[in-house]
């Protein structure tokens, strides 16, 4: 039991890395043998992190429409979502006749890479995150962008009407609500002076931002939470999508492992915002401490970081989940009504009232 | 004008107050409608496992009857193939040979009774038109098959299995 609480995956990753440079040297081998192996765990803690994302989709949907959800393969149809991959695996992987063949295969890598990517500087435990650098956050929103360009290309290369739409749609989406997700994300930058994920959680140490920053930092929570379904193309603002219209839209004319590839991306996509969020204002893996209740704070510190983040992690999905049950999509205008005249001037006025309350220090 | 049920709501077409257009108190109840959902009585029924009681004027499958003493009831009138609309029953007579009693009650008796059940609409003409009480349409729903010609359900399909005595009733 003891040995239980005192493990933490920030040991395990500094015996790795003394391991490594013991046996090969503090030179590039060291380097490339943790790249590589920073790589394979990734894959291999994202693979299973979407089957799971996919089986907690479906069964949220099928709990919020009064049904029971896949209970079929598996015990209660958690091995659905593992034969629909094999399924997916086994299709034939179309590459329709007109399209641009070379943009069409390089589309669902540049998606997958790039939200892959994004899963960089993610805090998910105490001392436990791939590449802690000093531009964290910004490298978050300056990758996060790119994603566009692959969706993009892969509505343009398809050759399909629909896909060119829904590939327009998401391109006008992403590159507007990525304005209010900045000011929003910018709002937490200014209360914490670093742009550094590991400065940001630490900064709230006595307290997250949500509970610290008062009322300013509650609207920059939802305008991200909002701005961030947004962004990753989820319903209520699926218009890229948008099932009903636009038959799928940028994938319509993807199939077999390239449309899975489309779909993990979705979903690494899903969890990289919601930790993002996490960490921004929910303290990422700090405990939840209330003010001078000492025994309160100490059993709290007993649950392990990494739960904490997950938790807070998986809370945030639920709630963007539930989005996609409870709203209708939205027209196009009025999603580009919400971000510029709604999004954009409130979290500008908020951005001020954050700086206001990170001057006179009114924050705790 | 009187109204059909008593669920009618009048729609309220006043122009939205400043709370209702910042939607946020229709958002929080539209996500505390979906929440109160996940914890509310599923409405599946687990089909397989679990079976919905049919309404008792069901019309399923046809079932050919046996009368008490396990005796075709059966005599290939033809009544229920001319009432049939869609045409769907064809059947060949044949006359009862001495020893043959035990197997059919009256003199004639169907040696050929089909139903195509591609063409039957389940309207239970076939019930109604019948003098000797013998087609009867069950509460079973007809199982898939892959050929049309499997469709065609001959006397053997339909006919409800003999039991040895009415008395074991």
């Amino acid at each position: 039991m003891r040995l239980l609480l005192t493990y933490s995956f920030s040991s395990l990753s500094s015996h790795i890395h003394a391991w490594l440079i013991s046996s090969m040297g503090d030179g590039m081998a060291a380097l490339v043998a943790e790249m590589v192996i920073v790589g394979i765990s990734l894959i291999v803690f994202l693979v299973p992190l979407c089957f799971f994302l996919g089986y907690m989709e479906r069964k949220v949907a099928a709990f919020m429409q009064l049904r029971l959800g896949p209970n079929r393969v598996g015990p209660k149809g958690s091995m659905q979502i593992v034969a629909d991959t094999v399924k997916l695996l086994f299709k034939e992987g179309l590459t329709p006749t007109a399209s641009d063949k070379f943009l069409f295969n390089l589309a669902p890598v540049i998606v997958v890479v790039t939200s892959m990517l994004v899963m960089a500087p993610i805090a998910f435990a105490k001392d436990f995150q791939i590449w802690d650098l000093s531009i964290g956050v910004l490298y978050v929103t300056s990758i996060s962008s790119i994603a566009v360009i692959g969706i993009l290309m892969a509505g343009w290369s398809s050759y399909n009407k629909y896909s060119l739409l829904g590939a327009m749609r998401s391109g006008a989406q992403i590159v507007s609500y990525e304005l209010s997700i900045g000011l929003s994300i910018l709002s937490v930058i200014v209360l914490t002076g670093s742009l550094k994920m590991s400065d940001i959680v630490m900064s709230q140490q006595n307290g997250w931002w949500i509970f610290k920053g008062h009322l300013p930092m509650w609207i920059s929570f939802v305008i991200f939470v909002i701005a961030s379904t947004a962004e990753i193309n989820r319903a209520p603002f699926d218009l890229t999508e948008a099932e009903q219209e636009l038959t799928a839209g940028f994938h319509t004319e993807y199939s077999g492992m390239k449309f899975a590839m489309f779909l993990l991306s979705e979903y690494i996509n899903l969890f990289v915002v919601s930790a993002i969020a996490a960490t921004l204002f929910l303290g990422g893996w700090m405990p939840f401490h209330i003010g001078h209740w000492e025994l309160f704070n100490h059993i709290m510190d007993f649950i392990p970081s990494s739960i904490w983040f997950m938790g807070k992690t998986f809370f945030i999905i639920f709630i963007i989940m539930q989005f996609r049950w409870t709203f209708p999509r939205l027209r196009v205008d009025q999603l580009l009504t919400l971000e510029w005249k709604y999004l954009l001037p409130i979290s500008m006025v908020n951005i001020l009232l954050a700086t206001l309350i990170a001057i006179m220090g009114w924050h705790f | 004008m009187e109204k059909l049920t008593n669920r009618y709501v009048q729609i309220n077409r006043d122009p939205m107050t400043f709370g209702e257009k910042i939607y946020i108190p229709a958002i929080a109840k539209g996500l505390s409608i979906t929440l109160s959902h996940i914890f509310r009585k599923k409405a599946t029924v687990s089909y397989p496992e679990q079976k919905r009681p049919f309404s008792p004027v069901y019309r399923g499958l046809h079932i050919l009857n046996r009368d008490e003493e396990g005796r075709e009831r059966c005599t290939a009138c033809g009544l229920c193939a001319l009432a049939c609309p869609a045409e769907a029953i064809t059947m060949e007579a044949a006359e009862r040979k001495p020893g043959e009693e035990h197997l059919y009650r009256e003199e004639k008796y169907a040696a050929k009774y089909e139903i195509n059940m591609l063409r039957c609409i389940f309207c239970g003409y076939c019930e109604e038109a019948c003098p000797k009480d013998a087609v009867y349409l069950s509460e079973t729903l007809m199982p898939s098959n892959y050929t049309r010609q499997s469709f065609i359900y001959k006397k053997e399909d339909l006919l409800i299995p003999e039991h040895k005595k009415q008395d074991d009733k």
